[in-house]
């Protein structure tokens, strides 16, 4: 008798269940949508505005939305909120970035590490990710914020080293349900080096639940952000962040409220979409989540 | 066949206890075929045992979830009538199928682990079955339960009433679920295939505690099963399904000697079966005295619980092994679940650390090596795991699965993939399988995977653990042939691990029975088979399914 092989898709990632399943999942999508208009804008945006987000303009200071050339209105010295809110969100967004970028790599190798090895490196690993649980990240921030010339660099390491935690801990987990499967003692049976099996073989098996995570630290990466510069210990004027832009608009509140409105609805837009994405890719790669 | 059809001259044309008809169940779109069943028709007799028997994707779990009412949303009936009692099962309400399910139709799983609760007692989840359909009162199915493990036949009710699931054995939970699905005397018993997760010897007692219990209480029994075997041993009336179809219906005898439809006289002839007790034993070709591998005196003991706090508990799984394997050999391990040859044969490949002995692998003692010391070696050791579906990495293409150890161990990247097409050829893929990922692949093509990935090295030792168990019997004689052609041409030895007597008594020299850790007998298979010394062999053989079957044909 002769076997057929089954008539399923190929494995490639356009035509995915998993892809398909994301497509279907309506948040998702309007945070993809959100977001991808949010950068955009905030990247070549910049270059289309009548005011670069320095520039002073006396005669107008504190106007309200929509005064003439100035859509969003201006800050207490006069400044365009439109570009300096765009150009803001590229600070904001590429600390987000970097910083998630960061912390999955510590996260993704301390996880690895620990969960294939097990035993005392896995205790000794996991008790130092329980270690930095343990502090309250954000005072973890500011104390460090405090020593250290906040420049959007040292941000995004501050951010990136209070907050891999949470990936070390996930991909622990899928490690050590994974390393008892078969095809991890065939790698052994064939001599491949321990380096070799966790990050050739085990690492790709992991991108599901690395990229959801991934998805949502940006999120919180961009929150912390806010806080610190809210704080003013974070990203320092003239350089505009979202974070700093608030702490700006908070003595404003009353005869300004847009100063405070414009930067947060922002942040809650950018949070969100990244929340939503992050909802959607959890979703699409958990098979489980089938509709019925 | 069962040795007495105990009702048949009394009530010859009584009325089907259950009629299914036209029952044609869709799966969802973007599965290998339309339908999991297809205009299925059938009538289960009253007080008789039904076996449904095909392969993996034959529709027989389906038609039985159906009748159960336990299909997963996605699939869907979209047309026929189950009869029972008058009512058509697929137009009641939630609720009254509710009602009947457990009390009118019962059913048992294959994995009695995964199907009782682990947090509760034995005796609440039996009570539980009952308060379910509000039978009795909380003495009453108190003492029901305790009726029931006795009757179920498991050793000193009274305590086991207390017990968890996971301190009994595989057994011991199967006669727990059995003992559930029989609280409220139901008309109707389904069994999902609910020995084929069990050693031979409590299969076995399991398939007799169904006949018994059968015949006692005149139940009706639907069994789903893949093995002829347990056919032989329990069915009435048989039904074979290939594809989502019925393809035969007959008497159980019938089906034995006058198998009409192709499909299961291929089924038939694919059972493996034990040689006969004068056949000549497959004799290994050349070179008689080419020692590979000899194993003295190896041990290896877990040990669970750190002894600090609470007790330590010492398990030997391999004690006091010695043989050896000689060029050219099949040697067989064979035993039930725990009796150490999964370890054994680890311990050989070393993945896993034995605790003292020597195996001198071509004169050299490769027990105490560390992994650095012996991974210029593992390439002449090469194993074939069990589960095609876990050995494969679903994240790589056959081509790395089967290249990336040659590379890691110097060989070059063209070269490899020359060879893997070699490999794949002789392993019976098509070069297009390179490209591809494990999961467009059927179990024995992943299988055939698993081996060219063993082969690449041209190894001179393959552990083969349970290589065809997780396969389907027509599937399992494809691989055994090709391994068989494999080892003539290669002369490669081989340590087949199987807990399947019949498979071994076929393909191995010489044959190595084990229980709890220790080899208790080895010889030839012919003898150890026809003329077994150890009382062990002798349970072993005795309780290998469908032996008791007279007439056979050829």
């Amino acid at each position: 008798m002769t076997e057929t092989t089954l008539d399923t898709p190929s494995h490639r990632w356009w035509n995915s269940r998993a892809l398909s399943r994301f497509m279907r999942h309506r948040l998702a999508i309007i945070g993809t949508a959100m977001l991808l208009l949010l950068t955009l804008a905030c990247f070549a945006g910049p270059h289309l505005l009548a005011y670069d987000e320095l520039f002073i303009d006396l005669r107008a200071r504190f106007s309200p939305p929509l005064t003439g050339d100035h859509y969003l209105g201006t800050d207490p010295m006069g400044r365009d909120i439109t570009a300096r809110l765009l150009v803001a969100g590229q600070t904001s967004l590429l600390v987000g970035f970097f910083a998630m970028i960061l912390s999955t790599l510590i996260g993704t190798v301390i996880g690895v590490v620990a969960g294939y090895y097990g035993g005392r490196v896995n205790a000794a690993l996991m008790r130092f990710v329980d270690a930095f649980l343990a502090f309250p990240s954000i005072f973890l921030l500011l104390a460090l914020a405090a020593f250290i010339n906040p420049s959007p660099v040292m941000i995004t390491v501050i951010i990136a080293v209070t907050s891999w935690m949470e990936i070390a801990r996930i991909v622990e987990a899928e490690v050590k349900s994974l390393r008892e499967r078969d095809f991890v003692m065939a790698g052994r049976m064939l001599g491949l080096s321990n380096t070799h099996i966790m990050f050739r073989e085990l690492l790709p098996n992991m991108v599901g639940p690395i990229i959801v995570a991934a998805t949502l630290t940006v999120a919180r990466a961009i929150l912390l952000e806010a806080y610190i510069s809210f704080l003013g210990y974070g990203i320092q004027p003239p350089l505009p962040s979202w974070g700093n832009m608030l702490n700006g608009a908070q003595q404003y509140l009353d005869s300004a409220p847009w100063l405070a409105i414009v930067p947060g609805i922002t942040i809650t837009i950018a949070v969100t979409s990244f929340n939503f994405i992050g909802d959607g890719l959890r979703d699409a790669f958990d098979v489980r989540s089938e509709p019925t | 066949m069962r040795p007495e059809p105990d009702t048949a001259g009394e009530c010859p044309r009584s009325e089907p206890v259950l009629t299914v008809r036209n029952l044609t169940v869709e799966l969802p779109t973007g599965m290998e075929r339309r339908y999991a069943v297809k205009d299925v028709s059938f009538d289960l007799p009253r007080g008789r045992v039904l076996c449904v028997i095909g392969e993996s994707g034959s529709g027989k779990s389906v038609t039985a979830n159906t009748i159960m009412g336990l299909l997963p949303n996605v699939i869907r009936v979209t047309s026929g009538e189950i009869r029972f009692q008058g009512d058509d099962l697929l137009k009641l309400d939630k609720d009254s199928l509710r009602g009947l399910r457990g009390r009118a139709i019962s059913m048992i799983f294959q994995d009695p682990l995964s199907a009782l609760n682990p947090l509760m007692t034995v005796g609440d989840q039996i009570a539980e079955a009952m308060a379910a359909h509000g039978a009795g009162t909380r003495q009453s199915r108190t003492e029901r339960a305790l009726e029931l493990l006795e009757e179920v036949g498991l050793p000193d009710p009274a305590l086991m009433l207390h017990q968890y699931p996971f301190r009994l054995s595989g057994g011991q939970r199967q006669r727990v679920m059995i003992a559930m699905a029989l609280a409220l005397e139901p008309d109707i018993l389904i069994a999902d295939e609910p020995t084929t997760a069990l050693d031979v010897t409590t299969q076995a007692q399991i398939l007799e505690l169904i006949l018994d219990i059968q015949k006692r209480k005149g139940m009706s029994v639907m069994f789903i099963t893949h093995d002829f075997g347990v056919v032989a041993e329990i069915a009435d009336q048989v039904i074979v399904m290939e594809k989502g179809v019925i393809v035969e219906q007959a008497p159980a005898n019938e089906i034995f000697t006058a198998p009409k439809h192709e499909y299961t006289k291929r089924l038939i002839a694919a059972v493996p079966e034990l040689i006969e007790a004068g056949q000549p034993d497959r004799s290994i070709s050349a070179g008689q005295d080419d020692t590979v591998i000899s194993v003295e005196n190896l041990n290896k003991t877990y040990t669970s619980g750190s002894g600090w706090l609470g007790r330590k508990r010492v398990v030997s799984a391999v004690a006091d092994a010695s043989f050896t394997l000689k060029r050219g050999q099949t040697l067989g391990l064979v035993g039930e679940s725990g009796s150490g040859k999964t370890s054994l044969g680890r311990l050989l490949i070393k993945l896993l650390e034995s605790d003292s002995g020597r195996i001198v692998y071509r004169g050299t003692d490769i027990a105490p090596m560390s992994e650095r010391e012996f991974r210029p070696l593992r390439p002449k050791i090469q194993m074939i795991f069990q589960d095609p579906f876990a050995s494969l990495n679903p994240r790589s293409t056959i081509g790395h699965i089967i290249t990336v150890g040659p590379i890691a161990q110097g060989m070059k990247r063209s070269e490899a993939r020359t060879k893997a097409f070699r490999i794949l050829q002789q392993v019976g893929l098509d070069a297009g399988a390179y490209g591809r990922y494990p999961h467009e692949f059927s179990g024995g093509q992943r299988q055939r995977v698993g081996i060219a990935r063993a082969l690449m090295f041209d190894p001179e030792v393959l552990v083969a653990d349970e290589a065809v168990s997780a396969l389907d019997v027509s599937i399992q004689a494809q691989i055994l042939q090709l391994l068989d052609e494999i080892q003539r041409e290669t002369q490669v030895s081989m340590v087949f691990i199987t807990h399947d007597l019949r498979i071994a008594s076929q393909i191995c020299d010489h044959v190595l029975v084990m229980q709890s850790g220790k080899i208790v007998e080895a010889g030839p298979p012919s003898r150890i088979f026809h003329h077994p010394r150890h009382d062990y062999t002798r349970q072993l053989v005795a309780a290998i399914p469908g032996t008791g079957r007279a007439a056979r044909p050829a």
